[in-house]
């Protein structure tokens, strides 16, 4: 409503919730991240009850690699951090080292994904497939769960990427390029519940 | 995949022989045909028609469903609808009141009155809210079309696994039933979202959170409830569905996988679901009653309370639909405990209804009656709940008759009158027409008779040991009089809803026009604008002083309420066809599931992450209105 948007005349500090519509969506973002943590709650709580289930199936402490895992925690855990730093150079309207960063930060989570990826190949090659076992199953949903939101973060980074490049840092683009941001960092918490309760958990029985 | 191609060529033929035909003009009549205007809304009292004309539409088949089954079970061993069919029956009527009757009934109401009681001029979110409404239409479509395309689902609204994998429920029934639900419930959890965000963040200048009016606190419960319950749905949905389609273990007990997660998980969304479709009727039922008692609400702050109470505690209890299923006495003892508890926010309601309308001037119009009648049998529902939350008795009772008339009793006594009385209560301030008072008295009557006479019998028949969810009963065990008695008072319910078609019907033709203040009593600031509202709702922001905000202008002797800004160019949202088109692009991908046409489905997600796109890159800044002369500025 163009009523209620912010009339001082000076720049607002916090682009993303200068106008009404982009607090509405960053509010509304954070409920739906909510809803989202009800999600993995569910899925956490499905492979919590069936990880033992692995029938002829190799078991979790046979299967992780905590080294590889590591790897890819580091590379996920650095790609929040660079994300971070993309919405700061947002808020000093900087558009290039915005760009810059979130390049990065898309790069880290790719390179993620190609490390799960290969996991999986792996998993799959030892017998662990999402139809071995009820063990198998429910890691694949709830990892894959994640992967999958991975990936939809990485794509909707590039069409906000490429909406930012043609329109500039406005108070239409900082909303999006922000919730964009906290689904990031979203992903990333729980990817390190994943590392404790999944792979941590699972290497001592 | 070919039913498929031969339904899309049908469609366009008839597309073509509806329009007169494709020609150049085609696109441009469609672009201004009302068809396309309602297809393509985002103004939230559209959408809230939208909602109300096909959660009715679900109403009537849900009812159709009942019926059957009653006329089946009017005798002992009588052959009407056996086997299969009467367990289609049960299933389809559970699932379609719930989630396709009495949700959209609920966002009906919501939609139409939410934004009017804060002083908006919208939702938080227009698409989002358009979008939420047709993923609900099109997911019930799926699940309707199990009718005609191989069976409709049969393993009871909760569809328990065991008996809903592939190996003892053969054929697409319950692939209707998982793909369906899912794509309608991802709507709900739209709409919850939007109107968390519209009440947080839309308030008038003034409306504080302790002067919302109670349908308003309940719609933002409610709204907080389905955020929080329904991803539990969709995580357990997502499993069946993997389970039945691509040969997961989640629910295969062989595999290592276990049944009891379906049912944890269905409940941990299944209890709080109830809550969801009670509270925004607990709400309705505090705006009808102070109304026409003429009186402020009693004790509003503990009604706000208990709200929220109801709201937490509804996630603290759903173990009391498992209490047979051997999770150990402690267990039982506490969600026992737990679920008792809510006896007493719900008991603090009732005492101040009653106490809101002791020395009222009390108008018997027909929302008080529906909110009259649903007092008592709201707490006869209540009390066998009491009953059941009793694990050693809940061994006797489950599974019986007897949890079958409490859960119509309070889903229908409590839900079901609630969304009478708000639609009778608010429908002049959505058409602008009052429904007719006559009509509606019969209405009322036929109804709660037929309802107390179908389902009070039903507790005995529970008692006396008939288990529900079974097409027969034997003759000589004390059970052919009582089924006899519940049949005919489904006759009553069947006829009062007649009366409502026919009062609908007849109001549209040549009913009174209404006026803002439609009833003359009006307290809160929905009834103090147009009947029905401009489209922009309020000309000028209203200035809330206080709790009743309309009744504290009126006592303060003011003809209308004070406004908050100047008078000026109003923005509005422009209407999108994305919405639909993404819901049809969900519903495309779930039928190709269901028949297990991967390229089908392929192309209905593409279709939606298409939508997606045009969205995201999609920079409308909508229109402005001149409250002035509404006629020009306007989009027709």
């Amino acid at each position: 409503m163009a009523n209620q948007t912010n009339s001082s005349t000076e720049m607002p500090n916090h682009l993303e919730t200068a106008t009404f519509d982009g607090k509405n969506k960053v509010l509304g973002f954070w409920l739906f991240l909510g809803a989202e943590t009800v999600l993995f709650a569910c899925l956490f709580g499905t492979y919590l009850a069936l990880r033992n289930q692995s029938l002829e199936g190799p078991t979790t402490q046979e299967l992780f690699d905590l080294k590889l895992v590591a790897l890819a925690t580091a590379l996920l855990l650095t790609s929040s951090l660079t994300s971070v730093l993309a919405m700061i150079k947002m808020n000093e309207r900087n558009l290039k080292g915005m760009v810059t960063w979130l390049v990065i930060t898309l790069v880290l989570g790719l390179a993620f994904l190609v490390l799960e990826i290969y996991e999986f190949l792996h998993y799959i090659h030892e017998g662990h497939t999402f139809m071995s076992s009820a063990f198998g199953s429910s890691f694949y949903a709830l990892v894959g769960t994640h992967g999958a939101h991975v990936t939809f973060g990485i794509i909707w980074i590039i069409t906000l990427i490429a909406q930012a490049i043609r329109r500039g840092i406005t108070t239409e683009t900082a909303p999006k390029l922000f919730v964009s941001s906290l689904y990031w960092h979203f992903i990333d918490v729980v990817w390190v519940f994943i590392f404790t309760l999944v792979y941590l958990l699972g290497k001592v029985g | 995949m070919p039913t498929l191609i031969v339904l899309l060529v049908l469609a366009l033929f008839l597309a073509a022989i509806f329009t007169g035909g494709y020609n150049k003009q085609f696109f441009e009549r469609v672009r201004s045909s009302r068809t396309w205007d309602w297809l393509t809304t985002v103004d939230h009292k559209k959408i809230g028609i939208l909602y109300l004309m096909a959660g009715l539409f679900f109403f009537i088949i849900g009812g159709i469903e009942a019926t059957l089954m009653r006329l089946q079970l009017f005798a002992p061993g009588n052959e009407l609808f056996v086997g299969r069919t009467f367990n289609e029956l049960l299933t389809m009527h559970g699932t379609t009141m719930i989630f396709l009757a009495a949700m959209p009934l609920i966002f009906a109401i919501m939609n139409a009155v939410v934004p009017l009681q804060i002083g908006a001029r919208d939702v938080a979110f227009p698409f989002l809210n358009s979008l939420g409404f047709w993923l609900f239409f099109f997911g019930g479509l799926l699940l309707n079309l199990s009718w005609i395309f191989g069976g409709a689902p049969d393993a009871g609204w909760t569809s328990y696994t065991g008996l809903a994998l592939n190996e003892y429920s053969p054929g697409p029934g319950v692939d209707f039933y998982v793909l369906g639900l899912q794509i309608s419930g991802i709507g709900t959890l739209i709409g919850g979202l939007n109107f968390l965000v519209t009440i947080i963040n839309m308030r008038a200048p003034g409306m504080t959170f302790l002067r919302l009016p109670l349908f308003t606190w309940t719609a933002f419960v409610t709204s907080g409830l389905i955020l929080f319950a329904f991803p539990a749905l969709t995580v357990a949905l997502l499993m069946l569905m993997f389970d039945r389609l691509f040969g997961s273990n989640f629910f295969d007990y062989t595999m290592g996988g276990s049944t009891v997660i379906w049912e944890h998980l269905f409940w941990i969304f299944g209890h709080p679901e109830v809550y969801i479709v009670i509270l925004p009727a607990f709400g309705i039922m505090s705006d009808v009653i102070s109304t026409f008692s003429k009186k402020r609400l009693f004790g509003y702050n503990s009604m706000v309370f208990a709200t929220v109470l109801i709201g937490f505690l509804g996630f603290m209890v759903w173990v009391h639909h498992m209490f047979t299923v051997g999770l150990g006495p402690i267990t039982n003892s506490v969600f026992a405990v737990a679920t008792m508890a809510i006896a007493v926010p719900t008991g603090i309601k009732v005492f101040n209804w009653l106490f809101t309308m002791w020395g009222g001037e009390i108008q018997f119009k027909t929302p008080m009656l529906w909110a009259v009648g649903f007092i008592p049998t709201f707490v006869l529902g209540g009390m066998t709940g009491v009953m059941l939350a009793l694990p050693p008795a809940d061994y006797q009772y489950q599974d019986s008759y007897f949890v079958v008339a409490h859960f119509h009793y309070v889903l229908v006594g409590g839900t079901v009158f609630g969304l009478f009385a708000g639609i009778y209560y608010w429908w002049p301030k959505m058409f602008g027409q009052m429904l007719s008072e006559r009509l509606g008295k019969w209405h009322f009557w036929t109804f709660l008779i037929g309802f107390h006479l179908t389902f009070f019998p039903q507790h005995f028949l529970g008692l006396f040991g008939m288990p529900r969810r079974v097409f027969t009963y034997q003759t000589n065990v004390g059970l052919e009089r009582i089924n006899e008695i519940s049949t005919i008072g489904v006759a009553g319910m069947v006829i009062g809803t007649i009366f409502f078609l026919i009062n609908i019907v007849y109001t549209l033709r040549k009913g009174k026009k209404a006026e803002a203040d439609a009833w003359g009593l009006g307290r809160t600031l929905e009834w103090s604008i147009p009947s029905p509202p401009p489209e922009y709702n309020f000309a000028q922001t209203p200035l809330v002083r206080g709790f009743d905000a309309l009744w504290v202008e009126k006592e303060a002797g003011n003809k209308s309420m004070t406004p908050s800004e100047p008078l000026g160019s109003i923005h509005m949202p422009s209407p999108s066809y994305i919405p639909i088109l993404m819901s049809i692009g969900f519903f495309i991908a779930g039928f190709g599931f269901i028949v297990r046409g991967i390229p089908a489905a392929a192309i209905g997600l593409v279709v939606v992450f298409a939508a997606l796109f045009l969205r995201s890159f999609d920079y409308d800044h909508g229109y402005h209105v001149e409250p002035e002369d509404p006629e020009k500025g306007g989009k027709e």
